[in-house]
């Protein structure tokens, strides 16, 4: 469920105060639509929507004051708990459609005590047990839980938790991790504890259809795809390079391992992939700005960098990691790619060699496909969609000439990057792709 | 092996170690002619005489400092204060002399004294005279600090306290004196340091000590009796040096724990128990640790209120359901 964060809208902002709310509680909202009017230090703004949908929550009261990064509102598709929330944070100032407390508000506000204070053993103002507030977006666990579900690669934000405050519990996860091994199902009706199904946006089936039930990476996938549309926003620039060179670059590359391998008969053959691999590699060790990750209050700059290669799976994709690629030669980035790519598909891969990369690099040019734009693949901030190496009819020296061509588009997270940021890393990253002995350099 | 009383078992250690090492002795208030206040050193006097078996002034802080030079000098003295509320008034000489003289002087003197004490409530004997002040010595480095809850750990930690080069604080419990059990015959000498797991069990952890470890035994046996419920029960015995490692092996196989005490809950051994359990198991648990401890107020002296004050079983059945409930044990 979106939650709408007090953002921060100027550099020296640090908190920010609601002036109106032009949206009410129960409003349909389309991405973009200005719900409400944020007073900063400098000046009144107006917030718009990252998320589409229905205002469900109002969290906090015209007049308020709260820290940038707070949730403030609550977007969702209109199932969950709708609350005016102005009585949470000292809304004296009264809201512009006064609605009378729900019991969902309560719920938000006090968090669930979870058993009382063993008696006779405790004085009143010692804490019991208290699990975090309902509905804070974040999956409730123990640590038990979570180890087990690392071990399992389940992810937990599909197991409804039975514990306290719907903590998720070991019984929760047993009783998870049994319903997909058996049934292939995450959902075991009549189980209280069982994985709770997300509902597709009404999507049903009739007796035309048939039903596939989701395995864990599929799942995961789709999660991790909406979070990324949902929260990043992505815009995109697009690069036509001219490939001729690198197209030649590659088969001399592979004519001279050809010779090298010799007798062996093993020759190395390098792909186009590889060296895009080894240019953007070059390319984010010129431009650590685009290397980053979007922290809610900050933006991490990563020093190493860790290229993601997008690999199908017959049902589902998983992204790799090449680490450190920019200290890689060609070679050693085909190799690792190879390598990768083949345990990939064999579900043999390591987490923690598909985890940790900090830009990505997707290429359906196998497909002939000329051009596309890609999800970021979060937490990074950017993506690189290529496409196919083709030939076309090219304007050189004024005259019309073969070519081959290949289209590159970048997706950047603009919470992180800039379109002018941006701009510059495709502009380097095309000259390093037009003439590739550079990254060789 | 015979069945004797938690009392019986000290007395008769006591008289074994004066027998087998001359430089053993005792001293503390009433402990000869009248023969302890607790009968801990009957027949003590008569046996052994003056020279060995000591009746001291009322003067706590003396008879403790005599103790330590007399173990610095190469004699094994144990003391008896008479109830460890009194053990406050010897305070300094305890932490600031006994604790430290080995390690400020350089190695050159052990200080192997033993202080045999009583401490716990619900004898009615009012808000001064019925406290657990453990933690404050097992907050020292330089001290040890061992709880026997049973006939057998009093004989085998009471002849390892006393044959230790270290100041030892062996800290009894006034409501176990009369408490019987089996005890090994012959010479017996535990391990100092070393927690018993009196009950195994894989459903959930209890960590107790002294007397609360009888407690937490008795719960532990009838929950299994009525409810299936399979407790691991943990007897510390010495909370300085604490046995982490049983604590949180037995953590790791059951992913739940409750301390009980009887000391005072803040600050308290759970305190520590609990720290040491998330700090080593942390992604075995499956519900929070709970601790059942002494309500925070001088213990009353009026008998209802004493009781209420005070944590007992039903506590810690209740705790222990709640804590179970939590990771639905129970369905």
């Amino acid at each position: 469920m979106p939650q709408v964060f007090m953002p921060r809208l100027s550099d020296t902002m640090t908190e920010g105060t609601v002036s109106t709310w032009t949206k009410g509680v129960g409003d349909r909202i389309e991405k973009g639509d200005i719900i409400a009017e944020i007073e900063t230090d400098k000046a009144t703004m107006e917030l718009e929507a990252y998320d589409a949908g229905i205002l469900e929550q109002i969290l906090i009261g015209v007049g308020t004051t709260v820290p940038i990064g707070e949730v403030i509102a609550v977007i969702g598709d209109g199932s969950g708990p709708t609350s005016n929330g102005t009585t949470g944070k000292g809304a004296s100032n009264g809201s512009p459609k006064p609605a009378p407390v729900s019991d969902a508000v309560v719920a938000v506000a006090a968090p669930v005590a979870e058993v009382p204070a063993a008696v006779p053993t405790a004085l009143p103002d010692l804490p019991a047990p208290v699990p975090a507030a309902a509905n804070s977006g974040q999956v409730k666990a123990s640590p038990l839980a979570r180890a087990m579900a690392r071990d399992a690669g389940l992810d937990l934000s599909i197991v409804r938790g039975s514990g306290p405050g719907g903590r998720i519990v070991r019984a929760d996860v047993r009783h998870a991790v049994d319903a997909l091994a058996t049934s292939g199902k995450p959902n075991a009706p009549a189980q209280p504890g069982a994985v709770a199904q997300r509902a597709g946006l009404g999507a049903s089936s009739s007796a035309d259809d048939e039903e596939i039930p989701l395995n864990n990476v599929r799942k995961i996938t789709a999660r991790r795809l909406v979070e990324s549309m949902q929260q990043a926003p992505h815009f995109y620039l697009t690069s036509v390079i001219a490939a001729d060179a690198l197209v030649a670059a590659r088969a001399r590359i592979n004519e001279g391992l050809s010779a090298i391998a010799g007798d062996s008969g093993v020759a190395v053959k390098i792909s186009v992939n590889d060296l895009v691999v080894k240019a953007v590699a070059a390319a984010l060790r010129a431009h650590p700005e685009v290397n980053v990750s979007f922290g809610a209050d900050k933006l991490i700059r990563h020093h190493r960098i860790h290229v993601g290669i997008a690999v199908a799976l017959p049902d589902g994709l998983i992204v790799p990691v090449i680490r450190d690629a920019d200290t890689l030669t060609v070679t050693q980035i085909s190799a690792t790619t190879r390598d990768l790519a083949t345990r990939a598909r064999a579900g043999k891969l390591k987490p923690d060699e598909f985890t940790g990369s900090t830009f990505s690099v997707s290429n359906l040019g196998m497909f002939g496909v000329d051009q596309f734009t890609a999800v970021i693949n979060p937490p990074e901030a950017a993506i690189l969609a290529v496409g196919a190496t083709k030939q076309e009819p090219v304007v050189r020296d004024g005259q019309v000439v073969v070519g081959h061509t290949m289209a590159i588009t970048l997706s950047v997270d603009h919470r992180a990057i800039d379109g002018a940021t941006g701009a510059k890393f495709l502009a380097d990253l095309t000259a390093l792709l037009e003439n590739p002995l550079a990254t060789l350099a | 092996m015979a069945v004797i009383t938690y009392r019986q078992a000290l007395n008769e250690t006591l008289r074994s170690e004066l027998l087998r090492d001359p430089n053993v002795f005792l001293m503390g208030e009433e402990i000869g002619i009248f023969e302890g206040s607790y009968k801990i050193t009957a027949g003590l006097l008569a046996e052994f005489g003056p020279e060995r078996v000591r009746d001291t002034p009322i003067s706590e802080e003396g008879f403790v400092g005599a103790a330590i030079g007399a173990a610095m000098l190469g004699l094994r003295p144990v003391v008896e204060i008479m109830t460890i509320n009194f053990s406050i008034v010897a305070m300094d000489q305890i932490v600031n002399h006994a604790a430290k003289i080995h390690t400020m002087f350089g190695g050159q003197s052990t200080v192997p004294m033993v202080i045999r004490t009583p401490g716990g409530g619900g004898q009615q004997l009012a808000a001064t005279h019925s406290q657990n002040l453990e933690v404050w010595y097992a907050h020292v480095p330089g001290l040890k600090v061992v709880m026997p809850s049973t006939p057998a750990d009093a004989k085998g930690l009471l002849a390892a306290s006393i044959r230790d080069n270290d100041p030892v604080m062996f800290i009894e419990h006034l409501a176990l004196y009369n408490t019987k059990g089996e005890v090994p015959d012959g010479d017996y000498v535990l391990e100092i340091g070393q927690a018993a797991v009196s009950k195994a069990g894989t459903d959930i952890t209890i960590v107790s000590y002294s007397r609360m470890a009888a407690v937490a035994l008795d719960v532990a046996r009838r929950l299994e009796e009525d409810e299936g419920i399979s407790a691991e029960v943990i007897d510390l015995r010495s909370l300085r040096p604490l046995d982490r490692a049983t604590i949180l092996q037995s953590v790791r196989k059951t992913g739940k724990a409750v301390v009980l005490e009887e000391d005072w809950l803040s600050y308290g051994v759970g305190a520590e128990i609990a720290a040491t359990i998330q700090e080593g198991a942390f992604d075995y648990l499956d519900a929070p640790v709970r601790r059942v401890a002494a309500a925070e107020i001088p213990l009353p002296y009026a008998k209802p209120l004493e009781l209420a004050a005070l944590p007992d079983a039903t506590a810690l059945v209740k705790v222990i359901h709640e804590t179970l409930d939590a990771t639905r044990f129970r369905g």
